[in-house]
């Protein structure tokens, strides 16, 4: 009953005529699509490749669990910070997990509205990917406060002290932007993985899979009524996530820019952590797609084609992190500010200047090779590319939050920074709760948006006698 | 105690289609003959369908429009209660009513409200999360999930002749027309 459909290696004519890659290598039916992406889930058996991973990662994670309970039990003094670094590794990690998050949402909500149909093929896994990079993200201010367990008090209840939070705060509106870019981004994935959830619930044969399958299908049947409905109300999560993810990274420059402090209070900040949260994103999109692709041979449905979009994709946003250097080397100088410029001199050449050149080797020297076309069609090399790449943008922050704070205005308040290993604990941890939910997610959930990848197909559209009825 | 016997109640006659093709124009074709309580099922969403069987406007962009006024409204009016009315504090003499910095959280809470409308209505409209349906009752309606197309006419339109109905299902491109139980 199960065709499988043969494993397509990137052929040579592929690799000779990229632009001729197809979103989906054709020879595809209604049937093939669905068995292959189902059989995923449903038939493939656990492979000792998947275990092993899985267990590295759930490794990391209980470390993660560990770290956090001995902060817990602690206090924050277990990490590097102190007065005047007081938000280190925490800060850092925050932002380079949100910014990550917004390739998932860049990748579902605006390449859908600019028809980009390539992107069905890869919105599935973006999106879950920003699921839980945003989780990540969210535990570190979290924990950064020190007494988690009345972070409550950010939101605004009726309380019998009688104090409201401070809305003028963009600490608090950084809690407002990624609250609601987290509950939009659970919405618009499980949404998306309605239809394809009564797929599985149809073609399940474990009783045990079929009634949670069909408990989380709610009972779609795939009437024409709800799928016209089922379409409007994607369409406008896609038009509300769109504003929204380009509005969640600059509030979180806002928590920088607002504020008075040399090298954070600038106007480029915005859209320059904007691309690069894109820019990160990508690499983490990259860092997930090549191997899945690989491993679950998949190549006919991620094309050399997505690769190569993806790359360009970087490569643009990091030209324009790469203007965003530049700008904040230009306002130092320009502004004829001395604490500004001293701040500028310190970053180039203070105890940090390390982190500094290292930043822009990764993040702009050596990214430059994806103007090279046999790079962006050579999946490792991509891969090391985006490896490179993620750790340049967390570098990144950690040049903007540790360079500033650590030498301000006044050399009496001057300090250092070196972070603990509690700091890589957790950090490595949240890692591992990343990379464990991916695990997890490739074998439960239909990796692939099964519907939107039928629509790609020459026969699910009509004849042109039929649609050209009205 | 003994019930009478009575045979399950008709939900519709169910025409199977192997083409999107097959499926409009079949649905065009029942519209024209003047049903109305029809229902067609694809496994993607084809908008022809749901146009040929006069189902042309949904009600949830109307929906989503009304909860983001209403979130960015209460987002606003929630930043103004607590800053001028509720705990007014006076930050270096700035206005109590500072309505840039009021901007991020109204236009967030706007876009919260407005999602949640959105896959709320959708669902609510639809009926779903719904425990049963009679189509399920189909014997190969797991291929609506996959790669077939059905068109059911339901029992309860009034033009429905279980005869005429049958009749009228089999002269279109149907490889199969089922009766299915309520």
């Amino acid at each position: 009953m199960m065709e499988q459909v043969p494993e397509t290696k990137a052929s040579t004519t592929e690799r000779l005529l990229p632009r001729q890659s197809p979103v989906l290598t054709p020879g595809h039916t209604l049937e093939t699509i669905t068995d292959k992406i189902v059989s995923i889930v449903l038939r493939r058996p656990v492979t000792l490749g998947w275990l092993g991973g899985f267990a590295f990662f759930f490794g990391l994670l209980n470390l993660m669990l560990f770290a956090m309970a001995y902060l817990f039990f602690r206090g924050v003094g277990i990490w590097g910070i102190n007065i005047p670094v007081g938000w280190g590794f925490a800060i850092v990690n925050f932002v380079w997990w949100v910014g990550i998050g917004h390739a998932g949402t860049l990748i579902s909500a605006i390449l859908l509205l600019l028809k980009q149909r390539w992107r069905n093929s890869i919105n599935r896994f973006a999106e879950a990917m920003t699921l839980f990079a945003v989780a990540c993200a969210g535990m570190f201010p979290l924990v950064h406060t020190g007494r988690p367990w009345l972070a409550y008090w950010l939101f605004p209840y009726p309380n019998t002290m009688g104090v409201w939070p401070q809305f003028r705060s963009p600490l608090l509106w950084d809690v407002f932007a990624v609250s609601t870019y987290a509950t939009i981004s659970a919405l618009f994935w499980f949404v998306g993985l309605i239809p394809d959830l009564a797929t599985f619930r149809d073609t399940a044969t474990n009783p045990v899979a079929k009634t949670i399958y069909g408990l989380l299908a709610m009972g779609w049947r795939g009437s024409a009524r709800h799928w016209k409905r089922y379409e409007s109300a994607y369409l406008l999560l896609a038009g509300l996530a769109t504003p929204l993810v380009l509005s969640v990274h600059t509030v979180v420059s806002f928590d920088f820019a607002i504020s008075i402090l040399p090298g954070w209070h600038t106007t480029v900040f915005p859209p320059y952590f904007v691309a690069g949260a894109i820019y990160s994103g990508f690499a983490m999109v990259l860092v997930l797609a090549i191997p899945i692709r690989r491993f679950y041979g998949v190549q006919d449905m991620m094309t050399l084609r997505h690769l190569d979009n993806a790359a360009k994709v970087m490569l643009g946003t990091g030209l324009i992190v790469a203007y965003g250097y530049a700008m904040e080397a230009f306002y130092a100088y320009y502004s004829g500010n001395a604490y500004e410029l001293f701040m500028f001199k310190n970053r180039l050449l203070g105890p940090m200047a390390w982190s500094y050149w290292c930043l822009i080797l990764f993040n702009i020297l050596i990214p430059q090779v994806l103007w090279i076309r046999k790079v962006r069609l050579n999946p490792a090399m991509l891969f090391c590319t985006s490896l490179v790449i993620l750790f340049g943008m967390w570098l990144e922050r950690f040049v903007i939050v540790v360079t500033s704070l650590h030498r301000d205005f006044l050399p009496s308040s001057w300090g250092m920074y070196v972070a603990t290993r509690w700091d890589y604990a957790v950090f490595a941890g949240t890692l591992g709760l990343f990379f464990s939910a991916m695990f997890l997610f490739v074998r439960l959930m239909p990796m692939i948006t099964i519907f939107e990848m039928r629509m790609l197909l020459p026969q699910a559209k009509l004849s042109e006698e039929v649609a050209a009825h009205d | 105690m003994t019930e009478p016997f009575t045979a399950p109640a008709l939900h519709g006659i169910v025409a199977e289609f192997t083409t999107p093709d097959g499926l409009v124009v079949a649905c065009r074709k029942a519209h024209a003959a003047g049903y109305r309580r029809m229902d067609a099922y694809t496994p993607y969403p084809l908008e022809e369908a749901a146009d040929a069987i006069g189902f042309e406007k949904t009600r949830v962009p109307l929906l989503t429009l009304v909860g983001g006024i209403l979130g960015g409204l209460s987002g606003y009016l929630l930043q103004y209660w607590v800053h001028v009315l509720a705990y007014p504090l006076n930050v270096g003499g700035r206005p109590l009513h500072s309505w840039p910095s009021f901007i991020i959280i109204t236009f967030e809470m706007t876009i919260l409200f407005a999602g949640i409308t959105a896959v709320v209505g959708m669902l609510t409209l639809n009926g779903l999360p719904q425990p049963y349906h009679p189509i399920f009752n189909h014997p190969r309606f797991s291929a609506a999930s996959r790669d077939r197309f059905f068109l059911c006419i339901e029992a309860a339109d009034p033009k429905f002749d279980l005869y005429e109905t049958t009749l009228f299902l089999q002269a279109t491109d149907a490889i199969d027309v089922a009766e299915v139980a309520d």
